[in-house]
């Protein structure tokens, strides 16, 4: 088998890397496919909280690489999701515990046996990130409709470019239809205009993920996902070559005297 | 609250932020994409200047600015410099 070798990546740190990681991963394992994901974020390891799997981590990729332990141990398997492995990072180390040449080692081998190795990317533009894109064929960029993160997405499409990963996708997270109609956030296609990228989905923000991530589930494992689960079970359609419309994400029309005076007070 | 109420009241021609987000960020990019030193545009700002000035009578002072600005995959050097009136050869 050759999986494919995805990294997931931002630049700005707190935009919903890890939560997409967590999320697009038990997506694509509950469509039946083998999935492994790869914390990249050495020292500042997260991937394994977000998935409730944090109990059950015994080796990192260090002990693989050092030979102390095989592949198979140190993949955490999924009691909820067969299809699902992660290969925790190391949290004692710092970034340059690794070589780039390792981390495509490592997703190299990965391949051999996963339909996909996701591998989450800590956030920077430095080590971390070096070693994170080195064995990735393609790349996903996580952004949130602000000024910041847009800058630093840029930035980092470019950075992914120069090491030959052209044609990265963008996932926008955090997105506030709402808003956007009262033109107080940017939309889609201001964000697609400036940062002239394919998309991969939209995300609406929803409290629900920070429940589930309270929980350790990620949101998509719910019976009937709210719609930022159901964004992610899309991007994960779409990862498979699906061609699926992007949800309709207009907030329900509430232009009335008395829900505009509301909003007025509530300060919304 | 009640002075945050007044300001949301008429204060609706106001540009909206969606807008300013998206100008600010077109405007930085270019910068960063280009990896220009804002020393470099600011010696480029006065060279143009000192150009244009050979030809008409400029407003004085900060009145004119150059910036670069990114349009799709092409950046462009956007001058703004109002003016007065021609000069008049041998003037």
């Amino acid at each position: 088998m050759s999986g494919k070798v995805i990294v997931i990546t931002s630049g700005k740190g707190g935009v919903g890397k890890t939560t997409s990681s967590a999320n697009l991963g038990m997506a694509l394992a509950s469509r039946g496919k083998s999935v492994v994901l790869v914390d990249a974020d050495f020292g500042l390891r997260n991937l394994d909280l977000l998935l409730g799997l944090e109990n059950r981590v015994v080796y990192t990729i260090l002990d693989v690489l050092s030979g102390e332990c095989r592949m198979e141990q140190a993949l955490v398997r999924d009691k909820r999701q067969p299809g699902l492995a992660l290969l925790p990072a190391a949290q004692t180390r710092d970034k340059s515990a690794i070589t780039p040449e390792q981390m495509q080692e490592i997703t190299n081998r990965l391949a051999e046996s996963f339909n996909y190795v996701l591998v989450d990317c800590p956030a920077g533009i430095e080590q971390g990130f070096r070693n994170a894109i080195a064995g990735a064929e393609s790349a996903i960029v996580v952004t949130t409709p602000e000024v910041s993160a847009v800058r630093d997405a840029d930035r980092v499409i470019g950075l992914l470019e120069a090491a030959g990963l052209r044609e990265p996708r963008l996932v926008l997270n955090r997105y506030r239809p709402q808003m956007v109609q009262a033109n107080d956030m940017m939309s889609v296609d201001d964000v697609l205009e400036i940062l002239a990228v394919k998309l991969l989905g939209v995300v609406p923000e929803d409290e629900q993920v920070i429940v589930t991530t309270n929980r350790g589930e990620p949101i998509v494992l719910m019976a009937s996902p709210p719609p930022a689960g159901q964004a992610y079970l899309n991007i994960a359609r779409r990862l498979e070559g699906e061609d699926v419309p992007l949800m309709d994400l207009k907030a329900p029309v509430n232009n009335g005297f008395m829900a505009r005076i509301r909003a007025l007070f509530s300060g919304r | 609250m009640v002075f945050d109420l007044l300001d949301r009241l008429f204060n609706r021609n106001k540009e909206a932020s969606r807008s300013v987000a998206k100008d600010r960020l077109k405007m930085i990019l270019a910068v960063d994409r280009t990896d220009i030193s804002p020393q470099t545009v600011d010696a480029m700002r006065k060279e143009i200047l000192a150009v244009i000035a050979k030809y008409f009578e400029v407003e004085d002072g900060e009145q004119f600015d150059v910036s670069l600005e990114r349009d799709g995959s092409s950046t462009a050097v956007i001058a703004n410099i109002p003016i007065r009136r021609i000069k008049k050869a041998g003037s």
